[in-house]
């Protein structure tokens, strides 16, 4: 006999009321990591020994900026999700887990938002 | 009221098991995204100076270029393609496959392989396309 409500049931979000959403997330922005970070690595291969004049060049290009921005992006979201299994593992007091969950997010919308509007701005043509 | 919890016996743990290269390709895969999280400050670092223009841009290369700095970004390549790697072996993993005692070994070694013959191609590939 299960001691669950009916509607907790069917909706099927366990304890933690998100169910397997943040499993799934970070699977899917996994996903979407491999082909981003490969065509990362290659254009900084590429690009290593570029002047900045290159660079800017390359950055103004929309479909480089774009994938730029959909890497940071992805990156970012799936670096946060697995900073965030770390904390939840190893800061057991609870004042101090959500204290630093905040600031895993804050870190995470700060970084993106520095490395986002450089890439605009080089996408925009410098 | 006494610390109960603390006086319970506690399962043997990190210190008392010969290391396997399953626990260890585990660890290193938590190492290396914790190490990538923060290396996410140099990519920020690296775009906002492009953006910043010439000058910064300089600055920042001659940083990166430094022998400090390509030891850094050699070590941070090696963390992206190994967590690139042991994330495609959760990814099988996810299937039901590759879990048994054997084959999972196999992987770790695999990702270890992989993470370091990758790390070593790419470099070759950036001092080959160097003038």
């Amino acid at each position: 006999m299960s001691m669950r409500t009916p509607l907790s049931r069917v909706r099927g979000l366990g304890s933690a009321h998100e169910g397997t959403d943040h499993f799934w997330r970070q699977r899917l922005t996994a996903v979407a990591n491999i082909p981003l970070m490969l065509f990362f690595v290659i254009f900084l291969v590429r690009y290593s020994d570029a002047t900045h004049a290159e660079v800017v060049a390359a950055l103004a290009n929309p479909f480089v900026a774009v994938v730029f921005g959909l890497m940071l992006v992805s990156g970012l979201f799936h670096m946060r999700l697995g900073m965030q299994i770390v904390l939840e593992d190893y800061v057991h007091g609870e004042g101090a887990k959500i204290v630093v969950l905040m600031l895993n997010t804050f870190f995470t919308i700060a970084v993106g938002a520095v490395a986002l509007f450089a890439v605009l701005k080089l996408g925009f043509g410098g | 009221m006494t610390n109960v919890s603390r006086n319970r016996p506690l399962s043997p743990h990190l210190t008392v098991w010969r290391p396997t290269i399953t626990y260890v390709m585990s660890i290193v895969h938590r190492i290396t995204g914790v190490a990538l999280y923060a290396g996410t400050l140099l990519v920020a670092a690296w775009l906002i100076a492009a953006a910043s223009g010439p000058e910064s841009f300089e600055r920042v290369n001659a940083l990166f270029g430094s022998l400090i700095g390509r030891l850094v970004l050699l070590g941070y390549t090696w963390a992206l393609m190994h967590h690139m790697l042991g994330g495609l072996r959760h990814l099988v993993w996810d299937t039901g496959r590759g879990l048994g005692k054997y084959e999972s070994r196999k992987f770790g070694w695999a990702t270890i392989a992989g993470s370091v013959t990758l790390t070593i191609l790419i470099w070759i590939a950036g001092f080959a396309l160097r003038s």
